[in-house]
């Protein structure tokens, strides 16, 4: 099935003038704009029943906490999780993975022990365990890639070695890969691995499943999925979130508090200290409704196409003169497109598209360890979304001619 | 276009393509000094050697957008024999130029604290940035990492 035509029209920022041009807006992997029924939904929750949660017996905080705790359930259920005590509620992906580091990390890690990650890792993967290792002494390892740009499992038992927490990315915000989640959480379930999952790419495109994914934890965060910003998710299986210290400290996460200590409070409250983002876990319910209502075989139907379509348009016009980084097969990746046109600067690039109210991202995606392997300091990244269009992807084919005359390529 | 043509100038470009002064000196003797723009990747490492409170010479190596190796090539171009104190008078002169105005600095004071009669010269190219304001971090980046280099070197 194919997604209504009229989608742009749900979302008011996308009829935006920008630098006397209609803006097309080709930079969801960095963030999706907002339908009208998220905005609502957070209007709604402010001007009629604004008020703190998991307190107070009075009428609006009784409707606050059910609109937040249905909106919980409703998050599971979006990415097959049958527990709703398994959805804990951060600040974004980032969050979400210092949160493991920390609790899980700390519990678990010391020297002798390892971490394996990617050599594709966006830096809320990277940094948190580098943190802790510079405290516990443990390994870091990294799974290279190849040319391609797909994850090189050829040695991959060897580098599971030893190896505690597989902590890898389902899908590149660089390169688009989709990475073989599930293959590889069933060899390092073999090793005795832990498997964490960054899904703040997938999640937001493709249908998920986490039974199916065969992961231990998954990251995700609401803003790149038509939800606001200032909402994440861990999503982690019961038994592991059960044996997980707290993570940050305060009201909402104890069940009672003594001169000589605390006692935590249950699943997830464990991990929600202090008032929680209520408008924002309201906001990103009305998301995945929105997302379940087009239907998520639908959305990524649509972005393979739309991908297939810019990847051939792309390089019928530029040919050589175009580098696209990644899969050239659209099936094997999502819609993000990292580009290098002759030697413009991805920064330049950008401010040229801009002037035409292209919006496309330049710079190292943070990413910067990928960066070094692909040998450049910075990619322009055009990445699309359920409400991007072909006509889209042709604005951006002509806007490359403008900087092609500008920088005489 | 609006101001594109007016950001992306010849001389500019021509800078972009063939930058002067590339390259990195020996370090010891020389001072090193390195600057990066987190938001889009630039990189500019300074590599310089200062005799008799003048830069006798100075490289550039790193690599980031047009607006960035221009300006870097461009200063390297015009600090080259000059005293420390000039070039301090014109690292405000390009940032004044810039839009940034250092907190002491008031429009009049800048002609008293002026202790040389250097001008922007080819700069005053890269005075359209000005009209794109997440550039001029591109712009400033080699002056501030010039900067860094010499509060250390008289620290």
């Amino acid at each position: 099935m194919t997604l209504p035509s009229d989608l742009k029209d749900r979302f008011p920022l996308l009829s935006q003038i920008i630098n006397g041009h209609q803006i097309v807006y080709l930079d969801s992997a960095a963030s999706s704009q907002k339908p009208d029924s998220v905005i609502d939904a957070m209007n709604k929750y402010y001007r009629t029943i604004n008020a703190n949660v998991h307190r107070g017996a009075y009428e609006i905080a009784a409707q606050a906490t059910e609109e937040m705790e249905q909106a919980r359930k409703r998050i599971a259920s979006f990415i097959g999780c049958t527990s709703s005590n398994e959805i804990v509620f951060t600040k974004n992906a980032t969050e979400s993975f210092n949160l493991i580091a920390r609790s899980w990390g700390g519990n678990n890690l010391s020297q002798g022990d390892a971490v394996l990650i990617s050599d594709m890792e966006h830096h809320a993967n990277i940094v948190p365990w580098q943190i802790l290792s510079a405290e516990k002494g443990f390994e870091i390892r990294w799974l290279p890639l190849t040319p391609e740009g797909l994850l090189d499992l050829s040695h991959l038992d060897r580098l599971l070695d030893g190896v505690k927490m597989v902590s890898i990315t389902a899908m590149s915000n660089v390169l688009g890969t989709l990475n073989p989640v599930a293959e590889i959480a069933e060899r390092a379930h073999s090793a005795g691995a832990l498997v964490a999952v960054d899904g703040s790419q997938y999640v937001p495109h493709l249908p998920t499943d986490v039974q199916e994914l065969n992961a231990d934890l998954l990251c995700f965060t609401g803003h790149k999925m038509c939800g606001p910003t200032g909402i994440g998710v861990l999503w982690g299986r019961e038994e592991i979130l059960d044996s997980m210290p707290p993570f940050l400290g305060g009201g909402e996460m104890i069940l009672d508090v003594r001169r000589d200590g605390f006692t935590p409070n249950e699943l997830p409250h464990k991990f929600e200290a202090g008032t929680p983002p209520i408008a924002e876990i309201i906001g990103l319910g009305a998301a995945v409704d929105f997302l379940s209502s087009l239907g998520m075989d639908n959305i990524r139907h649509h972005e393979v196409t739309l991908t297939d379509y810019a990847l051939r348009s792309l390089k019928d016009r530029y040919g050589e003169e175009l580098v696209i980084h990644g899969p050239t097969d659209p099936s094997q990746r999502g819609g993000v497109l990292s580009l290098q046109y002759s030697d413009i600067h991805p920064h330049d690039l950008s401010q040229v598209l801009d002037q035409q109210g292209i919006c496309i991202r330049a710079g190292h995606h943070c990413a910067k360890p990928l960066m070094r392997e692909l040998g450049v300091g910075a990619t322009s990244r055009a990445s699309f979304y359920l409400y991007n269009t072909e006509a889209d992807v042709d604005a951006l084919v002509d806007s490359l001619e403008l900087a092609g005359e500008l920088f005489s390529v | 276009m609006s101001g594109l043509e007016e950001l992306y100038k010849e001389i500019i470009l021509d800078h972009y393509r063939n930058p002067r002064h590339r390259g990195e000196l020996d370090c010891p003797p020389a001072l090193k000094s390195e600057g990066f723009n987190p938001l889009c990747g630039d990189e500019v490492s300074l590599t310089f050697e200062v005799e008799d409170g003048s830069i006798k010479q100075l490289l550039i190596a790193g690599q980031g957008c047009s607006i960035s190796q221009a300006s870097a090539s461009m200063m390297a171009a015009a600090v080259q024999g000059t005293s420390i104190d000039e070039v301090r008078d014109l690292t405000r002169k390009f940032k004044a130029m810039m839009s940034i105005h250092e907190e002491e600095m008031s429009a009049s004071d800048h002609e008293s604290i002026s202790v040389t009669s250097l001008t922007l010269g080819d700069l005053e190219a890269l005075k359209g940035v000005v009209k794109f304001p997440v550039r001029i971090k591109c712009a400033t980046l080699s002056w501030n990492t010039l900067l860094t280099g010499l509060d250390d070197l008289e620290a």
